[in-house]
């Protein structure tokens, strides 16, 4: 009886996480939009509804009722693959994100997190390497030049600031001596890590945004010199799925910078998931105006910056975190 | 039978019908996608023995760094199909050389040890105790084993190190 009780309220949890993050990804679409033609002196979506807020369900509506192409010359099986590993994965890192303090619901405690697990650091990041499938499976898998440079290019962007990005994560993970995120946003009941840790949560939050591949880092999908990159040869809702894999990723970067850096569901007033929900707000809404803002990182600068400058600087920060926390006795 | 016997049987199967097949395919890219899965077996049974830190850096080495690198191997050299027997002669009896030499290796090994035998009680390993116990009683191991990597790094540079003249790029940036 526990077991089936315990399972009927983490399918609960999954459907409400899962709804949620879909909804507010075809809003953030709408707000990008929105956002960017401000910056850029225009309108922008204004036709559906009021303010155009309908854009997403029409746009929604006709990326399913699309006709779906695959070339001929593609790999059938894994050219339907690549966008589903883009999409799954950066869903399934919410799985971990605490999003508020233990409720109580019918006398039994309820945690508000799908699960937290001991290595939910590692989980977020072993979910992020694997998201680099989806865009070189996907650059391979069209058999078409400009995809195939597309994948190749994601493919080394994504490795090269995966290394930076888990460097950056050290240390938070020796301030809060446990991986677990939950642990993470307890440690930080008092001050919040930004604070204690300025240069690790700049080094998270550039490589973060080229894991994300978002302008100045969209080099796999540089539309003035590769179509559209990896995903040229997509249409229709499997393009949907790459886009729709974009947006979670703003929030799941949102989210993370939340809960690494800002404090998590912390915050004095507001209830704890509205906090977060407005750190993730903050950090999607600067996300979309440096993509205003910022032009393209040429190649060499892209490789130059990751292995260069962020990697040394993220060893020496872990260094000396290290001494701080065995010298000044601070933790 | 407990479930988790049967779940060990069951994922233990996967690994080696993954790897079966990874070995099998002439498409380079679906072997490696196979060898992928194969990675998330043994993740899955790092985690159902107990190891979860383990099973995360199963995937984030193997399955995220490792094979995304012989992905981008494949995907920058597009070889071409050979006709004609997949396994030479000469590769196939050496592998099965070395697959005889580690079964024997393995089953002393295992046999020899009456312990090897009884089932050990189910536990879970925190991420702290592990790195305790693998820093405190393997720490020369783990040395022998980053300086070779260093030694690799070291030797790849060399090798990718390329001695060339100033390009038209670097002349023009010259005063």
């Amino acid at each position: 009886m526990n077991y089936l009780l315990g399972l009927i309220v983490l399918l609960i949890k999954i459907a409400v996480m899962l709804g949620g993050l879909l909804l507010v990804a075809s809003y953030l679409v709408w707000l990008e939009r929105k956002l960017l033609a401000r910056l850029q002196i225009r309108l922008g979506p204004n036709r559906a509804g009021i303010f155009g807020l309908l854009q997403p369900i029409a746009d929604a509506i006709k990326l399913l009722t699309k006709e779906e192409i695959v070339p001929t010359a593609a790999d059938g099986f894994i050219f339907r693959l690549a966008p589903a590993v883009v999409a799954v994965t950066a869903m399934m890192m919410f799985a971990v994100v605490p999003l508020g303090p233990d409720i109580r619901l019918f006398g039994r405690s309820v945690p508000m997190v799908i699960t937290d697990l001991n290595v939910g650091l590692l989980f977020v990041f072993a979910l992020s390497s694997l998201g680099v499938y989806g865009v070189a499976l996907g650059g391979w898998a069209s058999n078409s030049k400009f995809a195939l440079l597309g994948g190749i290019r994601g493919a080394a962007q994504m490795i090269s600031y995966e290394l930076a990005l888990g460097l950056s994560l050290v240390p938070v993970v020796m301030l809060a001596g446990s991986f677990s995120l939950t642990a993470i946003v307890d440690a930080q009941s008092g001050v919040p890590f930004i604070v204690l840790q300025p240069v690790s949560f700049a080094i998270f939050v550039i490589s973060a945004m080229a894991e994300s591949k978002r302008i100045p880092f969209d080099l796999p999908e540089a539309e003035n010199e590769l179509g559209a990159g990896f995903h040229t040869e997509y249409s229709g809702m499997r393009f949907g799925l790459f886009f729709l894999g974009e947006y979670v990723h703003i929030q799941v970067l949102g989210a993370l910078t939340a809960v690494f850096f800002l404090g998590g569901w912390h915050g004095p007033w507001l209830p704890p998931v509205v906090w977060l929900m407005l750190k993730i707000f903050i950090v999607a809404l600067i996300m979309i105006w440096i993509r205003g803002t910022l032009p393209r990182l040429r190649y060499d600068q892209l490789m130059a910056l990751g292995w260069k400058v962020l990697i040394p600087v993220s060893l020496i920060n872990i260094v000396v975190t290290g001494a701080f926390i065995q010298f000044a006795g601070f933790s | 039978m407990s479930i988790l016997t049967l779940l060990f049987y069951a994922i233990a199967l996967l690994i080696v019908a993954a790897t079966a097949m990874a070995v099998t395919r002439r498409n380079m890219v679906h072997a490696v996608l196979y060898l992928v899965l194969s990675f998330f077996g043994t993740a899955m049974l790092f985690y159902l023995l107990g190891a979860p830190f383990l099973a995360a850096l199963e995937i984030i080495i193997y399955a995220g760094a490792i094979m995304v690198l012989f992905l981008f191997l494949i995907m920058m050299i597009r070889l071409k199909k050979l006709p004609g027997m997949f396994f030479p002669v000469g590769q196939l009896l050496p592998a099965i050389f070395i697959c005889a030499g580690f079964l024997a290796v393995s089953s002393v090994l295992v046999g020899g040890n009456p312990e090897g035998w009884t089932p050990m009680p189910a536990a879970q390993a925190s991420p702290a105790a592990f790195g305790v116990y693998l820093f405190q009683t393997h720490w020369l191991a783990v040395e022998i084993a980053s300086m070779l990597l260093l030694v690799a790094l070291v030797g790849a540079y060399v090798l990718g190190r390329r001695v060339r003249g100033p390009s038209a790029d670097t002349r023009k940036e010259a005063p």
